[in-house]
This record gives C-alpha cells, structure tokens and sequence, in this order.
C-alpha cells in the first residue's frame, strides 16, 4: 500500500461512483457543474497520488501496472478539462432551451458514471470485470448521445446502442473462450479469468482455442476503438451528442477499448502457439486509416468531420502496435496520448464554435480568425497539431512511426503515409474555410472557457518540442513491456 | 448415466438453434415475441441441466434469472409496447424467408466446422455446448441484420445474448459474477431500449428504422 494513509485506487472509482450519486439528486446548475468539476478534479488528484506513489499488489479484480496507469492519468486528466469546458458548454444549452435542468441533472450523473466505468474497466485485472466495465460505459454514452432527443440524436444513439451491443457480445464470447483455453492449466474458478494470472501461464494454453478468442475479442472490442469496417456508429455519436461527449468518446472512450484489446495481444504474445495478432491489427488500422482519409473529403458537418478524424487516427495507433517493437509501441503509445490531448481541445473548440454560430454545417461557419480571434486561432492550432505538421506532438509520433516502419516493411509505410497525406489535404482544406476568408454566421461574442483548450494545446505543443526524460524512460518501459 | 446427461443437454442446446430459427421466419410482432419466450425457457432448462451434470449451484441462478426474467418479464413488457404503440399488424419484409434460412445454415455449419476444430482435448458436454452457443449468436446477428423493425431488432439482439448465457453455463466452473452481469447487462439494456422506443415513437410514429434512416445527418 502506499504511505498517504488512503488507497488511490479505491479513490479512483469510488469519487466517480460517489459523485454520480449525488449529482442524480442535486439541483441547480451552477452548483452541479461546479460539483462534477470538483469530483473530476479530485479524481485525477488520486490519479496522480497513484502515480508518485506506490502501488497496490495485483489482487483477484484490480491491477496497476505500468500500462494501465498511462491510461488512468490520462483518462482523468482528459476527463476533468472536459469537465470545466463542460459547465460553459452546458450553461448555453440550458439557456437555449435544448436542455431542460431535469436533464441536465441526468446528465451529470452519467458523466461520471461514465467516468466510473473507465477508470473500471482500465484498473480491472480481471477480464469479466474488464467486459462488465467496458459495457456501463458503452450504456452510459448511448443515453448521453441520445440526450438532446433530435430525429438525428435518436438515430445516432440507436445505431451506437445495436452497433455497440453487438461488438460487446462478441468480445464476451471471446471472454469466456478465453476462460475455456486457461481452464485446463489455471484450473476451475476465478483463478481463470485474472488477467497477471492468465498472462503468467498462457504458453500452456491451447493455441488454437486462444486464436478463435482472440479473433472474437478484436472484433468486439474493435467496434468500440472504431476500426474499419466496423466504424458506422462513430460519426453519428460523435456528431448528435453534447459536445463534450463528442471530446470524450475520441479521447477516452476508444482508448479504453483499445487497452482492452492490447491486454488480449499480449496474451496471445505469451502463447507460442498463437498466431501472429500484428498483420491483423496492421490491416484494419490500415484500412481505418485510408478509409476515414477519403471520407474526411465529403464532410460536410463540422464535427463528423473530426469523428472521421478520429478513426484515422485510432487506425495509425492500432497500426503501430500492430507493427510491435520498442519504437512503433513508442510512436503508438505517445500517438494515443496525444490524440487524445489534441482532438479533445478541437472539440472544446468546436463546440463553441457551433454554439455560437447555431449550426454544425461548414458551408455556413467561416473567417473565425477575424470574427472570434482566441476561439478561431486555437482551431487553427489544434487541426495543425491533428494533422500533424511540426512542431506539434503528433508530428513527432507520426515521424516516429514512419521511420521506424519503413525499415521493417516499406510497402505498408508507403500506404501509411499516402494515408496521412490524403487526410492532411482534408484537415487543411476544410480549415481554410472555416479560419480565413469572408466571415459566415452570426458573430455574437464567445462565452468559451479557453483553460481547457490552451492546457492541452500546451502540452501537445511542449511534447513536440521537448519530452521530459523521467517521461521517455517511462512510455519506453510500457513500449517495452508491450513486446 | 453419462450418456443420457450428454444426450439431454445436447437436445436442449439443439432446441435452443432450432428455435432460433424458428424466430427468423417470424413475420408478426406477437409471434416472435412468443417464440422468443419458449426460447428463454429453453434456455432455463439447458441451464438448469448443465448446473445438474456439472453440480454447479450457483448455475441455477442463472437459470431462474432467464426464466422469470426473460421468459416472462420482458415478452411481457415487450407486449404491452407493441400494443400501446399500435404496431402489432405490422409484417416485415425484408428479404425473402428462403435465403434467410440458407444464410441461418451456412451460419451454423460455420460454427460447427470453427468450433469443433478447436476444441478436441475438451470434454464432449462443453465442446458442443460451445459450438450451439456461437450458433445462437450468429444467428441473433443474422436476425438483427434482416429485421428493419425495432422491436424485432431487440428480439434478435436478446437472441444473441441467450447464446452467450449458453456459452457462459456450459464453461465449466466458470465465475458465477459473469452470470450475474450478463442478465445485469440485459436488464439495462431493455432499459435503454425501453426509453428508445418510447421516444422514437413520441418523435416519429413509427418504430420502422428506415424512418429513422431519413433523418441521416450527411444528407440535410
């Protein structure tokens, strides 16, 4: 245990948990909002003391490991900034009349269900704790999406809750072939489904059986990180729901669903009967990757725009562990964080946006530099950043990428990059309207809150600039420990 | 004795595929839902029987959760939605019945073939149960993909969860929480539909999903 007196993992699930409970019962919105900052703060604050100072012994549910706790941090880090952005985003709904106080109470609650469910389902060393994790926070985003109650929120949370559903049946089919294959080495009972048990004894497991779990397993939690072709609920939920939805679901959501599917690869990695799990995930980043590229052109609504994005972008990450190695899991793991840092500021961005302008249609958004100059130059640096020109972080984990790969397999690097180009013309295209030119839309002054937006344009920035050594030494481990 | 415990499960397993298909054709809204109840009720009993060959308890939890809770509750609720949104007339068309069911067997021949070739060193019971399971679930899938009705789309989709119950019981020994949370999962996901459906049918009139295609947001 640690020397704080208090157990940081506990405080890590039980403050959302706990917040959700009084969020659901309290009124007013001045005073909720603050109270699911406050939480969220709170959160990461225990986040952090998880971090700095020791860890609990894996036990039969929960585990904090070196992998998982890159994910806690950044998990309430994003989840807290997305918060603050959160009570100014919300205080304009509520006075437009598209969220009433009954629902805006609902929907603090499931903000930090949500949170509670994945923290969960990232602490869990326990695959169906994992599975029943990943599922609550799948359940709480389909009532998010469809809050605003829209032809088109309805349709979108619909598709998310079939498409959804159906991916997390897989995976659980592919949770209890799991347990099948460990059943005869580990033994009957919960032994079975602990996940540092499972991964100590996997070279004895059936090879085969594991193959067919894993195949099942990808597609599952696959559907959840979006990967092609299983992306058609993505945009929809990301385009319909309250903004800071949208910044969550690209910033955390996927990567929970992703560390799920990383925890299974390495498994499969342990069995030396298994089958090569990189060539699968190289193909479906790949095909993520070229597919959101070309799409990225017909956009016309802002935020499918950068939904569409996102899967470009969880496809170059699921590319670069696919690939494997000290240097792709390097370029994979700091991609992901600054994904995540950088699409969430866009959306911070872009919901104001479309607050102010009243619709999400990029033909009538424009000149936002000279009408709005804060809000309209941190966009341009946040799609500079997203489309990974220097010196923003992600240009420093693409170029990782590229020039580790191209050694290893120059083909698939040459469809890599035309990838990252076709989506570059994209990014820059749809910029330049929405940034320069003649001013579109009404121009009533910005109530943002710019905090959130600047702290991870910051960070994204001072990453490409400069990455602190204690930091390097860290990701190198997990890249290392990724195999 | 070992053989009749064998054979018996495996005919309630092989009842549970048939009456899968037996949903697929389904055209009526109260007719699926009445097949969908023997189903959970089969279900029940598969259940019930793997926690006698395995002597395995806590299995007949689960059993009694499908039976009260699917078998009953919800065909019950699903009812009362269909009558209070009037939809009980409606037939489906969507492909034929004859393709349908040629899919359905491709589907079980599939999982047949992947499922039997991947598990020879277990024991037979578990081995077929499996096999049964992904079946079941295929064919869930297969349902939700050829219904455009959402009431059948939720049919189909509980379908597939019994497939997973299924799978759940007939892994031996296997934790008793992942039990819980499957019906857990699917008292909250009725939930979910449950608003869905009411609010669709506030905004649209109709729970016809090529309604809610109309309204896709690339083509305002």
């Amino acid at each position: 245990m640690n020397g704080l007196g208090f157990d940081a993992v506990a405080a890590v699930l039980l403050l959302p948990l706990a917040g959700a409970a009084l969020l659901a019962v309290l009124p007013g919105y001045r005073l909720t909002a603050r109270l699911n900052v406050l939480v969220s703060g709170l959160t990461l604050a225990a986040a952090l003391a998880l971090v700095l100072d020791g860890r609990p012994e894996p036990g039969t549910y929960l585990l904090v490991d070196d992998l998982n706790i890159v994910f806690i941090v950044l998990n309430t880090f994003v989840g807290f900034t997305t918060s603050v952005f959160s009570a100014s985003y919300i205080g304009h709904e509520l006075e437009s009349g598209r969220l009433t106080p009954t629902y805006l109470r609902f929907y603090h609650a499931m903000y930090q269900v949500m949170m509670f469910g994945m923290n969960l389902a990232l602490v869990a060393n326990n695959i169906g704790l994992m599975w029943v994790a990943v599922e609550l926070a799948t359940l709480t985003t389909v009532l998010m999406v469809g809050i605003y109650r829209t032809h088109e929120a309805l349709e979108a949370a619909w598709k998310y809750f079939i498409l959804g559903s159906v991916g997390i049946a897989l995976a659980l089919f592919g949770t209890i072939l799991v347990y099948m294959a460990a059943r005869p080495v580990v033994g009957e009972g919960m032994d079975a489904m602990v996940w540092t048990v499972l991964l100590e004894r996997a070279a004895g497991f059936d090879p085969a059986l594991v193959n067919v779990a894993f195949v099942f397993l990808l597609l599952g939690y696959g559907t959840k990180v979006g990967l092609a072709p299983l992306h058609a609920w993505l945009p929809d939920a990301h385009a319909e729901g309250p903004t800071p939805i949208s910044a969550v679901l690209s910033g955390l959501l996927l990567n929970v669903a992703l560390y799920a599917v990383l925890r299974f690869k390495l498994l499969l990695a342990a069995n030396p009967g298994g089958i090569a799990t990189g060539p699968l995930m190289v193909t479906m980043g790949l095909a993520s990757v070229l597919l959101a590229a070309v799409m990225l052109y017909r956009r016309r609504d802002i935020k499918r725009l950068f939904a569409y994005s996102s899967i470009e972008h969880m496809g170059i990450i699921v590319f670069a562990f696919g690939m494997g190695g000290p240097l792709a899991n390097f370029a994979g793991l700091l991609h992901m964080v600054m994904h995540s840092l950088t699409k969430s500021a866009i959306f911070f961005a872009v919901g104001h946006v479309a607050q102010i302008k009243g619709t999400q249609r990029m033909s009538e958004i424009g000149g936002l530099t000279e009408t709005h100059p804060w809000l309209g130059w941190s966009l341009v640096l946040g799609v500079v950043a997203i489309a990974g020109l220097p010196p923003m972080g992600i240009f420093m984990s693409e170029f990782l990428l590229v020039s580790s790969t191209f050694a290893r397999a120059p083909v698939l690097t040459v469809i890599l990059v035309a990838g990252l180009l076709l989506a570059f013309g994209a990014l820059l295209m749809r910029l330049n309207g929405l940034a320069f030119g003649e001013p579109k839309g009404a121009t009533a002054p910005a109530h943002a809150s710019y905090v959130p937006m600047f702290a991870h344009l910051a960070l994204v920035l001072a990453a490409g600039l400069f990455l602190p050594g204690p930091v390097v030494a860290w990701f190198q481990n997990v890249a290392a420990l990724l195999g | 004795m070992g053989d009749l415990t064998f054979d018996i499960a495996h005919m309630l397993a092989g009842g549970l595929v048939l009456l899968s298909f037996v949903m697929l054709y389904q055209d009526r809204l109260y007719a699926l839902l009445n097949v969908y109840a023997l189903h959970a009720v089969v279900l029940a009993a598969s259940v019930a029987w793997q926690a006698f060959a395995q002597d395995a308890p806590h299995l007949y939890v689960t059993a009694a959760i499908a039976l009260a809770f699917k078998a009953v509750v919800i065909p019950t609720a699903l009812h009362r939605i269909i009558r209070r949104l009037g939809i009980h007339r409606e037939i489906e068309t969507v492909g034929g019945v004859g393709p349908t069911m040629l899919a359905g067997m491709g589907l079980v021949a599939l999982s047949l073939a992947v499922m039997l070739r991947i598990t020879p060193e277990a024991e037979p019971l578990a081995r077929e149960d499996l096999a049964f399971a992904l079946s079941v679930v295929l064919l869930g899938l297969l349902m939700m993909v050829t219904r455009r009705n959402a009431v059948s789309q939720v049919v189909g989709f509980m379908s597939l969860e019994n497939g997973l119950v299924l799978a759940a019981a007939g892994a031996k020994g296997m934790p008793l929480v992942v039990e819980i949370s499957v019906a857990f999962s699917i008292l909250i996901a009725f939930i979910v539909i449950g608003i869905f459906l009411f609010r669709i049918r506030e905004r649209f009139d109709t729970v016809d999903l090529h309604a809610l295609d109309r309204f896709r947001g690339e083509r305002r």
